[in-house]
């Protein structure tokens, strides 16, 4: 696997170790968000954890877009699904995620319901077309690296002139997210866990570039590394935010210059201010409403969008109230400090967003790192 | 009198609901399909049942259903999968398999060629294998009510006097072995499913082990603790089964890990872990200590077990983890999958 076993080089992981050990300085403390499951996944299951000094900390952050869809959301999708005239496409790690009321899309299906997995919009088109008597929906997901596609399955349905296919739109953005985390954790209070830098997304930055996260690394004073999802990548990320604390920097870095520019790409971002807009406001699990974080369809496309075509009620439901999600999202607990965590919250039985999906912090920690937990006792 | 009886159409023919009816279309097809592939002596006899010897000691039973999409992949079908797979459920014991039995329900309207190709797979496998399929049964259920066909075998075997392998006797300091790459089945299975669209050489590791359990069993049968085929849930699974049954832990070392590159490649693409891939032709094997490099020996002499490993050791752990050491160096746990494993949006 040429150019990814390059960034998968233990021999390299452990001198690139040496080096961050040699900069960290001992007396202080640097804790990091990385904010994308990508990274929270590649810090696992490599245990990166293992090779940094005990004072560089990594705090999950919310970007699975799978963990942070409200279970609201997936009672919508779960009625679509009911309809009899529907049948719903989805991404393969959606249908196990608990709405309210324990139901899932792997229940409906097995009740009865329609539920396709896919593995691309492309897919749904071609079911649409291939049922032309069935009304075909997306289950639309994700940040700003699916929302393209996307949006050209919408484009490629108007130009077949497909009137039997619609998506369910639950497109999310970045940074409204980061802005939610920054604002929300309480600086001044010395019991919250303050922030000193972010390892910003890979895939998001390929589409919008780098340019959208300098008002944070300006105003929150926060520098942010852009860095792919291959292990060497995070840890030489981490070397670059350690350097611009020492030096006192906040700036945004790119370590991922191999598919990342500041200014993204641009044909991706016309196609999809094309067919979508920004809703005022949107429910992130874990996190609550946060303003204009959402994407919805232009009026223009109404006809392809399944929240008109089927007068969809929004449904909301509460997170479990001993669910922590919100503060560990944030960097403020750590999973093990959720009383749920473990207990009557595991993967097999999420509650709270942070276990819904193998990249979610908790999932994260229960499925590869949570021995650690029991050293730490013991020791 | 005479067979006057117009010949099944094996070539554009179907199964229709009267080949499962206990009349004379069944026994057609039975005989043209079923008895013709299997062809041995207690088949041919034509009783519900069928009789043979048995031998002094302890016999081996187990029984498995076989589902599978597609039913035809790179390296085997569901037919040759059904008779390898429960041969290895026998082997894994350290038994010597003997007999098999075969039982299909098939949907109406499957077609009498691709069962034929079926039957003859199975045929081919059981003979090779040497363990011939004596007994069976036919049932065929109306159109939608399966997915094609489904298939049960049931085998029996003969153990050798003083094995007995267990999954509960994992003890600490015992080495961890397994007999070749990991994750083929799988993924050659995968990527002949509808909508996936990748192309690999790779073809399915299914294959009966019990030559090379045999040549095991002869080299160090008492060195060797439990036994399993990593088959469905794949090596995490195993692994994770067998700490809970033997009330231990287990320390892998990845870099250890045998994973060939083109599964390396399939699973990154579909984000998968090799270590969840289903596997049809090899073995895990905990072994003592002072056992292993012998067994490791008479592994690699066989041809199933040319890229046999040891991959680490069962440890003491009250709470039967799986941890694995990366090829970075950190540690990790290595856990069950929650339900099936499906692949990640991003």
């Amino acid at each position: 696997m040429k150019y990814v076993d390059e960034y998968r080089d233990g021999n390299r992981a452990r001198q690139l170790a040496e080096v961050i050990a040699a900069t960290a300085a001992p007396d202080r403390l640097y804790r990091f968000m990385e904010f994308c499951g990508g990274h929270t996944h590649a810090i696992s299951r490599y245990g990166l954890e293992d090779l940094l000094p005990d004072n560089i900390r990594m705090i999950h952050g919310p970007g699975c877009p799978v963990c942070v869809l409200p279970a609201g959301r997936i009672d919508m999708a779960i009625a679509l699904a009911q309809r009899p005239e529907v049948t719903l496409c989805v991404y393969g790690d959606l249908m196990r995620v608990p709405g309210s009321q324990r139901n899932s899309l792997l229940r409906a299906k097995a009740a009865g319901a329609d539920v396709r997995m896919v593995y691309s919009t492309l897919d749904a088109i071609a079911i649409a077309e291939q049922q032309p008597a069935r009304e075909v929906v997306f289950f639309a997901i994700g940040f700003e690296t699916t929302t393209p596609p996307s949006a050209m399955a919408i484009r490629l349905a108007t130009e077949k002139r497909l009137g039997n296919f619609s998506i369910f739109c639950n497109h999310v953005l970045t940074p409204p997210a980061i802005q939610a985390i920054l604002d929300g954790v309480d600086l001044a209070d010395p019991d919250q866990v303050a922030l000193d830098g972010f390892v910003g997304p890979a895939h998001v930055s390929t589409v919008i570039g780098t340019r959208p996260y300098e008002y944070f690394a300006e105003t929150f004073a926060k520098p942010v590394v852009i860095a792919g999802f291959e292990p060497l990548d995070v840890m030489q990320a981490i070397l670059m935010l350690v350097q611009q604390v020492n030096e006192d920097r906040h700036q945004v870095e790119n370590q991922y210059i191999r598919a990342v520019n500041r200014d993204g790409n641009q044909r991706a971002q016309a196609a999809v201010a094309e067919i979508f807009e920004l809703r005022a406001q949107f429910e992130w699990r874990g996190l609550g409403l946060i303003p204009h974080s959402g994407l919805k369809l232009k009026p223009a496309y109404a006809g392809f969008d399944a929240e008109c075509r089927f007068e969809m009620p929004e449904l909301t439901a509460a997170d479990n109230p001993a669910c922590e999600c919100g503060t560990i999202l944030r960097g403020v607990k750590k999973p093990a400090d959720c009383k749920l965590f473990g207990t009557v919250c595991t993967p097999d039985n999420p509650m709270g967003s942070c276990m819904v999906s193998s990249e979610g912090a908790c999932a994260a920690h229960w499925t590869y790192g949570r021995f650690r937990d029991i050293q730490r006792k013991a020791s | 009198m005479s067979d006057k009886r117009r010949k099944l159409n094996l070539r554009t023919g179907h199964v229709d609901l009267s080949h499962g009816s206990g009349g004379r279309a069944m026994a057609h097809l039975i005989a043209d399909v079923f008895h013709a592939a299997f062809n041995n002596e207690w088949l041919a006899r034509g009783n519900d049942q069928a009789a043979f010897d048995v031998g002094q000691g302890r016999m081996v039973m187990t029984t498995d259903g076989y589902v599978i999409s597609p039913l035809f992949f790179p390296g085997g079908n569901i037919g040759s999968l059904a008779v390898h797979g429960t041969i290895n459920d026998v082997a894994m014991a350290g038994a010597r398999p003997l007999y098999l039995s075969a039982s299909f329900i098939i949907e109406e309207g499957f077609a009498l060629a691709e069962l034929k190709q079926i039957a003859d797979a199975m045929g081919a496998a059981a003979r090779e294998a040497g363990v011939p399929i004596v007994t069976g049964d036919t049932k065929v259920v109306e159109r939608g009510k399966a997915d094609g066909v489904f298939i049960s075998t049931t085998g029996i075997g003969a153990l050798p006097d003083g094995l007995d392998l267990s999954a509960d006797k994992a003890r600490a300091g015992d080495r961890v072995l397994v007999s070749g790459t990991l994750g083929d089945h799988g993924i050659a299975v995968m990527s002949k499913r509808a909508n996936m669209t990748f192309d690999t050489d790779l073809v399915s590791d299914s294959a009966a082990l019990h030559g090379l359990v045999a040549a095991m069993v002869a080299a160090d049968g008492a060195g060797i603790r439990v036994m399993r085929d990593p088959t469905r849930g794949g090596l995490a699974a195993t692994l994770n089964e067998l700490a809970q049954q033997s009330g231990v832990g287990f320390r892998i070392n990845e870099e250890s890990i045998p994973v060939r590159p083109a599964v390396a490649a399939a699973c990154e693409l579909l984000g998968l872990d090799p270590l969840n891939v289903a596997n049809e032709g090899k073995l895990v094997a905990i072994v003592a200590p002072e056992a292993a490099q012998g067994l490791l020996a008479a592994m690699r002499a066989h041809p199933l077990g040319q890229d046999a490993v040891d991959i680490g050791e069962v440890i003491a752990d009250d709470h039967r983890f799986v941890q694995m050491t990366t090829s970075f160096g950190g540690g990790r746990i290595v856990d069950w999958l929650s339900g099936e494993q499906l692949p990640r949006i991003c």
